[in-house]
């Protein structure tokens, strides 16, 4: 809880919802009549609406990036280290937007919604969406904002994947593409992964074919056991070995299965508060929108010819230690862009936290971003 | 942001609107400079502790290791490769020089003058190491790995067959002396090179 908000923190902040009407056309066939879009924004949008800023979520992220929504919270919005007055992503420069993605289980259409056709909860019944479709809900959103052409679409993990889909997809929407720790497709192990995540949460008995919530349970099981191995595959060997070591809890071996070891506590931790805020169906789909993004699938898998059409400028960065979503699958991006001739910056940040690194308050990482985001305020004059 | 002499050369030997690719890039000074006449590129640089600074000079600056080469880029994808005052901290200049005119229709490669006067009296008349101005290290602890003379560097163009365009050797005082015109390999400090592949 903080007694007092940070000065360099957003502040106490609330989210919208745009309610939208017209139906959005899913790349799975289906067509979603109505649906909500729940997002919070921060700083001001300037009078010529330049310096509109998008934040794409990850995996289990939310629209919550910034500042608090209480003075109870425990902890601010999950990228509180890059978003704020005078961060790299300065509010007092850029009016910043955070959707929740569509399918996502924190107020946007999803999962855990009431389906207008029925009047039910979606649950289970709920359309796979992609990523090219959630750009074209953001599209929608970035409409109704009078936003015509994002400053920079910016993301981590899956979030970069968006924002690299939206410099494709529309590329006059957007000025600056900034991705940070992703790949421009997942590969056999990632894949693999996000299996074993799905099969640990289908075959726990409360799953009940994903209608958990009328049966009025949950697959805590499962949906733990599904955080517990993302959450190894966010940190490296070196990030774990330093915070927890081989240490004991109780100081010395008990020679029996219960917990022991500090990391079996903190993974056991990471996956009873994980079930408490996340939803079951929605970690599904959200690998499931992972496995498919593949932009380069309709232009012959050529990932140059998939860039070719970009107008915006890149800033790609990796972490040394990411072995997730690796600098090798960076610099693939990177390289398509520099075969495409497209204006691109790298960066590989010397990192020990693994993937997670792109949340973490790393001070060459964020010098690195937020010069680049000032690069960005003086050319759009924010 | 400054050019040091050698970049100073370089420049001069760029045509406006040109495409290039500057090796070890630094601060991004001399790509910054060449911006303003309408040049465009990448700067690539192994340490990414300067790109704060490259990225408030404009330019793109990518983060790379040149002893793996420049295999993200296509063959003559490029006007001008350029590589200053690092091919001797490179594992192997031979091949990277052969990257070099691949990559660029032109390379241009500056260096220190491992055969200047002063190197050569350190080593015959002190016994030791030459250390410098433009070598500052101790030969234990100097990034520069391989160094070579002017007449080395014309002689690894000869054996890749590659034609030198035009080359500038100077002292540090960018002075043109008599000294360094008759006797190059003796009294020059600082060399800079065009060449590029011959029947190319």
């Amino acid at each position: 809880m903080p007694e007092t908000i940070p000065a360099d923190s957003v502040g106490l902040v609330s989210p919208s919802t745009l309610h939208v009407d017209s139906p959005l056309k899913l790349d799975c066939g289906r067509t979603l009549s109505s649906y909500d879009l729940v997002y919070e924004t921060y700083g001001e949008l300037n009078a010529d609406h330049s310096n509109a800023v998008l934040i794409c979520h990850a995996l289990s992220g939310d629209h919550h990036a910034a500042g608090y929504h209480s003075m109870a919270d425990r902890k601010p919005g999950w990228w509180d280290t890059a978003i704020g007055p005078g961060k790299a992503i300065d509010t007092n420069r850029f009016f910043v937007v955070c959707p929740n993605n569509l399918g996502g289980c924190k107020g946007s259409s999803g999962p855990n919604t009431l389906n207008p056709e029925t009047g039910e909860l979606y649950g289970p019944d709920f359309p796979i969406v992609t990523v090219p479709d959630w750009v074209r809900s953001q599209a929608v959103l970035a409409d109704k904002l009078g936003i015509k052409q994002w400053a920079a679409v910016i993301g981590g993990s899956l979030g970069g994947m968006q924002a690299l889909q939206w410099a494709i997809s529309l590329p006059d929407r957007v000025r600056h593409t900034v991705i940070i720790a992703a790949a421009p497709k997942l590969s056999a192990q990632n894949i693999a992964f996000n299996e074993v995540a799905r099969t640990a949460i289908k075959s726990d008995p409360d799953f009940h074919d994903g209608n958990y919530m009328r049966f009025n349970t949950l697959p805590r099981q499962g949906l733990g056991l599904a955080r517990m191995l993302g959450h190894i595959t966010y940190l490296s060997d070196e990030a774990m070995g330093q915070k927890f070591g081989r240490e004991l809890r109780s100081g010395a071996i008990q020679y029996g299965y219960d917990v022991e070891f500090q990391i079996e506590s903190y993974l056991r931790y990471q996956s009873t508060s994980f079930v408490e805020r996340f939803d079951a169906n929605t970690y599904l789909l959200m690998t499931k929108a992972l496995d498919y993004f593949d932009p380069a699938k309709e232009f012959d898998d050529d990932l140059t010819r998939t860039v070719a059409n970009i107008e915006a400028k890149a800033l790609v960065m990796s972490f040394t230690s990411d072995w997730r979503f690796s600098p090798m699958r960076s610099r693939e991006i990177v390289n398509a862009l520099l075969a495409a001739g497209k204006p691109v910056t790298y960066a590989e940040i010397e990192a020990h936290q693994g993937h997670d690194a792109f949340l973490m308050p790393i001070p060459r990482y964020l010098d690195i971003f937020g010069t680049y985001m000032q690069q960005i305020a003086a050319e759009v004059a924010a | 942001m400054r050019l040091r002499l050698d970049q100073q050369i370089i420049s001069d030997w760029i045509p406006d609107g040109a495409k290039v690719l500057d090796l070890g890039c630094g601060n991004g000074a001399l790509l910054n400079h060449l911006q303003q006449r309408n040049i465009t590129g990448y700067g690539l640089e192994i340490d990414n502790s300067k790109f704060a600074d490259c990225i408030r000079a404009g330019i793109n600056v990518l983060q790379a290791d040149l002893d793996e080469g420049l295999g993200q880029f296509a063959d003559q994808s490029f006007d001008f490769v350029i590589l200053s005052q690092t091919l001797q901290a490179i594992k192997r200049p031979d091949f990277l020089l052969r990257e070099i005119v691949r990559v660029g229709k032109k390379g241009i490669i500056g260096f220190p003058n491992f055969g200047h006067w002063q190197c050569r009296m350190q080593l015959a008349l002190g016994g030791r190491m030459p250390v410098s101005k433009a070598l500052p290290n101790a030969w234990f602890e100097t990034p520069n790995i391989h160094l070579c003379t002017i007449q080395d560097f014309e002689q690894l163009c000869e054996s890749h067959k590659l034609t030198v365009l035009n080359h500038s050797i100077v002292n540090h005082e960018h002075k043109d002396s008599l000294g360094v015109r008759l006797l190059p390999n003796l009294f020059g400090q600082v060399a800079v090179y065009l060449v590029q592949q011959q029947n190319s």
